[in-house]
């Protein structure tokens, strides 16, 4: 038995924002294998709980008139891994969510869940800011939409308004189109572990793999909140392929990246891997886009 | 003390085939259901977290801690527990056989989760490296047997169903 002091089931997007209205202090859940844990652990004991766990319009991934890949935000990690639209455009995405916990807990946890917990850490929040992801709120009010940057407003704080649910995450054809990208997970284990660091990048080349027209890098646990190292994009983009290149690409993420100490690893340590998740993870996307190294 | 409401609400859901109905607390987990309401005692109490995989349990096919997973959302859903795996006169199912033939078990306590989750692998009909085998199990703790029996196991039950020997 879990310590819940009511648990209001909401039956579509419609009621789960009037239910949200209804009980402001209440907690969204949605896979529940981050919230029902904390409780386990005390520190949600009690609560209200608002579940969207059985929402089925908010699940799976499709693609927009526009071209715009969108993902529901009660998609599973295993759904996302295995689904062929994000297996084609977006395979990074695939490859950094079968990298949470173990198997059963990637057929339980969304991405919806993984990002509205504002952890740095989180295996998706990396690769989603890498890709100019866009989180769709649907509240009172009807939709709103917020670039992922914005959404992160502190460790554990996202900007999630009064009646609003997380419904959908949006990648824009103009951020996956011809662009190929690699994530590392810097861990203790292999499976059951959080990331002592995160690194995803991507990177679009010239029609004759030359040239790099854009480079993008965000880190899990190099800040407070998942982060993009814009420097070193800067510094890349425009430039011609090279092993050389990917040095200076890695040692400028130095300029941007700010992880601290904790009991998982040191500040140095987590700065000496960001630099080299960086150089291995911009290689191997060079490559990926049919780049010659 | 501010009295507590209790709230209860009735699931209807197909347990191991059969189409079944409880009207459960709704603070309960599928673990709290399926042992206390079902006598489902393969499915076992181990971390309660979602750590250890003791509690897994098929729904829909996939393999779910039902630890960490409400019982009101089994609603509708098809739910297998180890006790659906055996045939119809109790025999035990290729998986289990394996398991016994390779001595993946010593305890017990992780093998109903294991067989479970060998099932939804086995189910895909593919042929798996032993490096992909690793990762599939790698949801379930086991104090006893090292894993190697236990990934043996799960490999020779794997050819046997896809009709091949396996490489020496």
């Amino acid at each position: 038995m879990y310590d819940i002091k009511a648990l209001y089931q909401a039956k579509s997007v419609a009621d789960a924002v009037a239910l949200r209205l209804a009980h402001p202090e209440a907690q969204i859940i949605a896979g529940g294998s981050d919230v029902l844990v904390q409780m386990r652990e005390g520190k949600r004991a009690g609560a209200e709980l608002i579940s969207i766990q059985t929402l089925d319009e908010i699940r799976g991934v499709s693609m927009d008139d526009d071209g715009t890949i969108r993902i529901g935000s009660l998609t599973s990690f295993s759904h996302i891994t295995w689904d062929p639209l994000i297996q084609k455009y977006i395979n990074v995405l695939g490859q950094a969510v079968d990298q949470v916990g173990g198997p059963q807990i990637r057929n339980i946890g969304t991405i919806g869940g993984n990002t509205c917990n504002g952890v740095t850490s989180a295996d998706s929040a990396s690769t989603l800011h890498a890709w100019d992801a866009i989180i769709e709120l649907t509240g009172p009010d009807g939709i709103r939409r917020q670039p992922i940057h914005d959404f992160y407003i502190r460790a554990g704080v996202v900007d999630i308004r009064e009646g609003e649910i997380q419904t959908a995450i949006l990648i824009p054809k103009e951020s996956y189109e011809n662009c190929f990208g690699h994530y590392i997970k810097y861990a203790m284990r292999s499976a059951m572990d959080i990331a002592t660091l995160g690194t995803s990048v991507n990177v679009r080349l010239s029609a004759d793999k030359k040239t790099v027209e854009r480079a993008r890098v965000a880190f899990g646990v190099a800040g407070p909140v998942p982060l993009r190292a814009v420097r070193a994009e800067e510094l890349a983009a425009g430039q011609p392929v090279s092993l050389e290149l990917a040095e200076r690409f890695a040692q400028a993420v130095k300029e941007d990246i700010n992880p601290r100490d904790s009991w998982r690893a040191a500040k140095d340590f987590r700065i000496h891997i960001a630099v080299e998740s960086a150089k291995r993870a911009f290689i191997e996307s060079v490559k990926l886009a049919g780049g010659d190294l | 003390m501010e009295k507590h409401q209790l709230q209860y609400e009735t699931v209807r859901f197909n347990l191991n085939g059969r189409d079944v109905e409880r009207t459960v607390d709704v603070r309960a987990s599928l673990t709290d259901m399926l042992r206390n309401d079902f006598r489902m005692t393969s499915v076992k109490k181990g971390c309660e977290v979602g750590e250890c995989g003791a509690c897994t349990v098929l729904i829909d096919g996939e393999t779910f801690n039902s630890c960490i997973y409400l019982a009101v959302w089994a609603q509708g859903k098809h739910i297998r527990t180890l006790e659906g795996v055996l045939g119809p006169d109790g025999q035990l199912s290729d998986v289990q056989q394996a398991f016994v033939e390779e001595a993946a078990i010593q305890c017990g306590f992780c093998t109903p989760g294991f067989v479970l989750t060998a099932e939804e692998i086995l189910e895909t009909g593919q042929e798996y490296t032993d490096e992909q085998l690793r990762k599939l199990l790698s949801g379930h703790l086991c104090r006893c047997t090292g894993y190697e029996n236990i990934l043996r196991a799960v490999k020779k039950a794997m050819y046997r169903r896809l009709g091949k020997e396996p490489p020496q």
